[in-house]
């Protein structure tokens, strides 16, 4: 087994009769893109800001990089960048200024080493060329961007980020995503905080569902998004699916049939021998967002119904 | 971490201009009294200010004087109360946190950059009031009058407008510990600095109140102006010892609360 990188027990916030999280075993293991999603309001910024020491636990344990929070924090969160909610910088001060600032305010950043580190990430973040302009004057994506800047500049060896895409055009969310996934290839762990199911499928290898303070699934994308053993059947046809293959039929609808059976060369010799035309076949996977709405359980009307919105 | 605080005050362009304006109304005064001659009489205005016409060398007390009651506190609360509020509406507050600033560091840090601030306000008042004295009243260059009625060298001048300096910036500390503690409370930079002012403004009418009399030596402001009795000859030393000792306790017990409060706080921020 990987050694854990994040691993909190029974962890519970209460504010006074809430419990925002409510008793979370979470187990992000080096190298994992992990996943962390749920819906706005389902206690996800609260477990990121205790995870960081910014948020005091009303009870249970957070062991970030193999040493307890908050305690060890001053050898821990050097090692850590974290984008937590919105990015934010001193708008009177250039992005180079405010890199230089944050590194200076905590221990870890060599001052030797500083002014390479932060033409290197701005390089990175593609905000090179911005000059000595003040961050009052930045655009929400740049913003994002230098957030990002400075969660890269001690080259952390695990990276928090709540919703780093929020505020980019597609272009730009693709560059964050490149980034990301170039990291994690330079062994770097990500926890990726997200309502954005899209993002998450996209990137993670782990997911964790956090459902009103619960956490309701946590496990490897590949095994949640495993085939069902069902075939869906594509055809201009569907009823002539049912009649050959009786009773294997899960489910039709105007252009699909859902059959049972696991290997779709057999489904589809058993239809072409009784004449039945098919436009496409594949195994049937549920997608990353049915299985999230199936552990969600009965709150699947808040996430979807509060998705988009932003809380402050 | 202090070098990053003080850095991020004297960089900002509010300090100077907060600073600046400060300078305002004692060259305002200034100005008027060059003009008209008309100083006010002995015993009337702020302390100071009916001696400068005849001797120049005492304005910048004369400006501190003026600035002490409203300018310069207002001053103050709005740095102090910036200090760590600011940064919580910012949005920084919570990156330095994760940085990881550590808590108690940063509010030394903030700590130490406030009493910067209060040290180079009061020197800057108490320079300008220097240069506009020279420029616009007779300078006697043979020492002053005691408010006694003895004469002081410009020796004993100098080292007791040193004094004073050094006791309206204790004072100010004051006011800066209270509006710092209120910093660690709200993530409201403007209700901070009211909060404070709101304190000192009471503590002022409660000062006049003869039913409040019981309760008088104990309000913040109530040895502000003591530093007058550093030109009496000799040195009235009562009140301003006791103002040191008030301002003492007031700095000590509020940075203690404002420390408890910011260590074991919730950044939701």
């Amino acid at each position: 087994m990987t050694a854990a990188v994040i691993a909190t027990q029974g962890l519970v916030k209460r504010y006074g009769q809430v419990r925002a999280v409510d008793g979370i075993d979470l187990d992000v293991r080096a190298g994992d893109v992990y996943g962390f999603l749920g819906a706005n309001g389902s206690g996800k910024t609260t477990t990121v800001r205790m995870l960081l020491g910014l948020v005091l636990p009303t009870s249970g344990e957070v062991q970030l990089l193999g040493e307890r929070m908050p305690k060890a924090a001053r050898r821990v969160l050097p090692r850590v960048g974290a984008l937590i909610e919105s990015p934010a910088a001193y708008g009177h001060l250039s992005g180079r200024a405010n890199l230089t600032l944050l590194d200076a305010a905590g221990p870890g950043g060599s001052r030797r080493t500083r002014r390479p580190r932060v033409d290197e990430v701005l390089e990175q973040v593609g905000l090179a060329g911005v000059g000595r302009r003040p961050v009052k004057a930045y655009s929400l994506g740049m913003r994002q961007r230098l957030g990002l800047a400075g969660a890269l500049l001690r080259r952390p060896e695990l990276l928090v980020l709540d919703e780093p895409t929020n505020g980019l055009d597609p272009q730009g969310i693709h560059e964050v995503r490149d980034l990301l996934l170039e990291l994690h290839r330079a062994g770097t762990t990500v926890f990726l905080s997200s309502h954005l199911l899209a993002e998450v499928e996209q990137l993670c290898s782990r997911v964790g569902v956090l459902d009103r303070g619960r956490l309701v699934l946590q496990d490897d994308l590949a095994t949640l998004t495993a085939p069902t053993g069902a075939t869906v059947v594509e055809t201009p046809d569907p009823q002539r699916v049912r009649a050959a293959l009786d009773g294997r039929v899960l489910s039709t609808d105007g252009v699909r049939a859902i059959v049972r059976g696991a290997d779709p060369a057999e489904v589809n010799a058993a239809l072409v021998a009784a004449g039945v035309p098919v436009t496409g076949l594949a195994l049937q996977r549920p997608s990353l967002e049915e299985v999230v709405l199936a552990a969600a359980g009965g709150s699947a009307d808040r996430v979807d119904g509060t998705e988009g919105r932003t809380r402050r | 971490m202090i070098a990053v605080e003080l850095s991020k005050m004297f960089r900002r362009p509010r300090t100077w201009v907060t600073i600046g304006l400060l300078n305002g109304l004692p060259v305002l005064v200034a100005v008027l009294l060059a003009l008209t001659d008309l100083a006010p009489r002995p015993g009337e205005g702020p302390p100071f200010l009916s001696a400068v016409l005849t001797n120049g060398t005492l304005y910048p007390l004369a400006a501190l004087a003026i600035v002490l009651p409203l300018f310069l506190p207002i001053a103050v609360a709005l740095i102090a109360g910036d200090a760590v509020a600011g940064e919580a509406q910012a949005g920084t507050l919570r990156y330095l946190l994760a940085r990881p600033a550590g808590r108690t560091r940063l509010l030394v840090a903030k700590l130490v950059s406030v009493f910067a601030f209060v040290l180079v306000t009061v020197l800057v008042v108490a320079a300008v009031g220097y240069l506009v004295g020279q420029v616009f009243f007779e300078v006697q260059p043979l020492g002053g009058t005691a408010l006694s009625g003895t004469s002081l060298t410009p020796a004993q001048i100098a080292g007791r407008t040193v004094l004073s300096i050094g006791y309206v910036t204790v004072s100010m500390l004051g006011v800066a510990a209270f509006a710092l503690f209120f910093s660690t409370l709200t993530d409201s930079p403007l209700a901070a600095m009211i909060g404070a002012l709101a304190v000192l403004i009471a503590s002022s009418l409660l000062f006049t109140l003869d039913a409040a009399s019981s309760i008088a030596p104990y309000l913040p402001t109530r040895y502000w102006l003591a530093f007058v009795d550093f030109f009496r000859d000799p040195i009235l030393w009562r009140d301003i010892v006791r103002g040191l000792a008030l301002q003492a306790v007031y700095v000590a017990v509020l940075l203690g609360a404002a420390w408890a409060n910011f260590a074991t706080k919730d950044i939701t921020s």
